[in-house]
């Protein structure tokens, strides 16, 4: 049953091409003292999920706006599916937005149409016959799990109710790309889970190519293959979810790893530490265990080989997808020449091994 | 029928009320009919609207603010020859309705943009990105959505036309403010003014009631 639902709401198989691709976006807002996105290219490929994080003010609304063009970017161009929309006039626009589903933060549903009614309004701007549409909602309530709610009006759903109308509106007519504008971030934690869960399945289901934008790290790590770090209106970092997670390179992406990794040292747990005894030094290592190595028992193991004294200020295990890591912040008290041959040691394993300097809150 | 009025006074009464129920009637009917493409114009030309148009929303702005800022007794004397060309006559319930749906026009053009205000943007900006077009945006978001302001608006404007009607007797209008300042005023018949305005009162308490209730009923979804 499930699986014929899933190759009736299968997306067209796309071209090779990126399904989405943004080139040197510029958009400045007059009157504001810096562009909101400052040349930002990113490329979404087909049956990805591509996320954006930044904090509020970052540009990442604007940059999800201008991916079907409700905001239209100084500079720059917004291909989708092989379409430059930058070019379209406004016929060929309103084309190519019927294939381009968006879900909105604050689900947007119309008060005055019930559940059904909502997820019908795309086809029916899209002059889809009313039999059609029909079939198509009675195909997505279950889909959204809201069976129940046919008839309801937006006003008695819960929010989260009314986001999974909102993605099955998005749905609706079955378009090659959905933009998820922070689709969670007017919902509670646990609703938010909910939607994140829904969102997975559906696009491990129907095999979505999804861009979203949020300010959540938990929303990247929970459904995101890729993600891009925006900041005043520039893309400072991007690259595969677990290798952001695990090695973030800037200072604020390394703070919203923090969010959700939680790696940093709690505070005064190093000046409880004993200070290094004669002849001895002290180094505070920050060890990333990942790959074919990550069940080793290291620890046990170099302290033992290198006759070191391992202390775990800090420590986490987690996955992402289904790829395990774990990071561990080590205070090793050796002599100088055994501290190097331990580190040089754990990166002939294929760990990541940092230097942190020995200060409060230095992660 | 009315037991504290002399018999002779009843048909007059009768007569009144079917004056005012026609005046105030097709006034408002006409001006919803101009009102609301107007009131759409206008809030599709305001800046951020559909089609932002400074050119076409200024002067409709002020068109609409300088037939409500006329009072009602003035507009109804200045606009006379617009009277005559409109009705054939000056004179007259039916001559009454022009001024009358004019000023009832521009009142709930004003209202009714409001209405349309208050519909929330991003409902607006979801049907855009589905790709409808902006006649689609009007015909199945704006108005559908502004539905219980606009009844709103149309009951307030009902109730105002209601006042306004008591001024026709200038221009030989007739109803029952007129009734009220014949009888009951110029020939020292209080039992008659009181009747008015107890009329009056019943009159526009049924249509506030009324547009409460429908606007309850929609708003309830």
């Amino acid at each position: 049953m499930l699986d014929q639902t899933a190759t009736a709401l299968a997306p067209a198989p796309a071209a090779a091409a990126p399904a989405i691709r943004l080139t040197g976006l510029t958009r400045r807002f007059p009157g504001a003292p810096a562009p909101a996105l400052d040349g930002v290219s990113l490329e979404v490929a087909a049956g990805e999920v591509f996320g954006v994080i930044g904090r509020s003010g970052a540009g990442k609304s604007t940059l999800i706006r201008c991916a079907n063009l409700l905001e239209r970017p100084d500079a720059g161009r917004v291909e989708v599916l092989g379409r430059d929309l930058t070019a379209e006039d406004e016929a060929g626009l309103r084309a190519a937005r019927r294939g381009i589903g968006m879900v909105f933060q604050h689900f947007n549903l119309l008060a005055s149409r019930t559940v059904a009614g909502n997820i019908a309004f795309p086809l029916e701007v899209a002059g889809v016959p009313r039999a059609e549409r029909e079939a198509r909602v009675a195909e997505l309530l279950p889909l959204v799990g809201l069976a129940e709610k046919r008839d309801a009006y937006p006003a008695r759903l819960s929010g989260g109710q009314k986001q999974r109308v909102g993605i099955a509106r998005a749905l609706a007519s079955r378009p090659g790309v959905l933009l998820c504008d922070e689709a969670t971030s007017a919902l509670d934690p646990d609703t938010t889970a909910e939607i994140l869960a829904l969102l997975a399945d559906l696009r491990a289901r129907l095999r979505l190519t999804v861009l979203l934008i949020t300010h959540e790290m938990a929303v990247v790590k929970a459904l995101c293959d890729r993600v891009a770090v925006l900041e005043a209106g520039r893309v400072i970092e991007q690259g595969r979810v677990f290798d952001v997670f695990t090695r973030p390179q800037a200072a604020t992406t390394r703070r919203f790893v923090a969010e959700v990794i939680g790696d940093e040292i709690p505070p005064g747990t190093l000046a409880a530490l004993p200070p290094p005894g004669p002849g001895e030094a002290r180094r505070l290592l920050r060890v990333l265990f990942a790959g074919p190595h990550s069940t080793r028992a290291v620890v046990s193991e170099a302290s033992r080989r290198f006759g070191l004294d391992l202390n775990i200020v800090s420590g986490r295990i987690d996955a992402i997808g289904a790829e395990p890591f774990g990071i561990l912040a080590l205070a090793a008290y050796g002599a100088a020449p055994a501290v190097e041959a331990a580190i040089a040691w754990m990166r002939g394993l294929g760990l990541a091994v940092d230097d942190l300097p020995w200060a409060e809150g230095g992660a | 029928m009315i037991p504290w009025l002399p018999p002779m006074l009843e048909d007059l009464f009768l007569e009144a009320a079917w004056q005012t129920l026609f005046m105030v009637g097709a006034a408002a009917g006409i001006a919803v009919l101009f009102g609301l493409p107007l009131a759409l114009l206008l809030h599709a030309t305001a800046p951020g609207g559909l089609a932002p148009s400074a050119a076409v929303n200024r002067p409709l702005g002020l068109l609409v603010n300088a037939v409500r800022s006329t009072p009602f007794i003035i507009l109804m004397v200045a606009i006379v020859p617009f009277t005559r060309l409109v009705a054939g006559t000056s004179i007259g319930t039916g001559a009454a309705v022009v001024p009358l749906a004019l000023a009832a026009t521009a009142f709930v053009a004003r209202l009714f943009e409001n209405a349309l205000r208050e519909v929330d943007r991003g409902v607006v900006e979801a049907a855009r990105a589905m790709g409808a077009t902006r006649l689609q945006i009007v015909a199945k978001v704006l108005v559908p959505e502004a539905l219980p302001g606009l009844l709103a608006a149309v009951t307030v404007t009902l109730v105002s036309l209601v006042g306004y009607s008591a001024m026709a007797g200038a221009v030989g209008g007739g109803g029952l403010g007129d009734l009220g300042i014949r009888f009951g005023y110029q020939r020292f018949m209080p039992e008659v003014m009181a009747t008015v305005v107890l009329l009056l009162i019943l009159f526009v308490q049924g249509l506030q009631s009324l547009g409460d209730w429908l606007v309850r009923r929609l708003g309830r979804r």
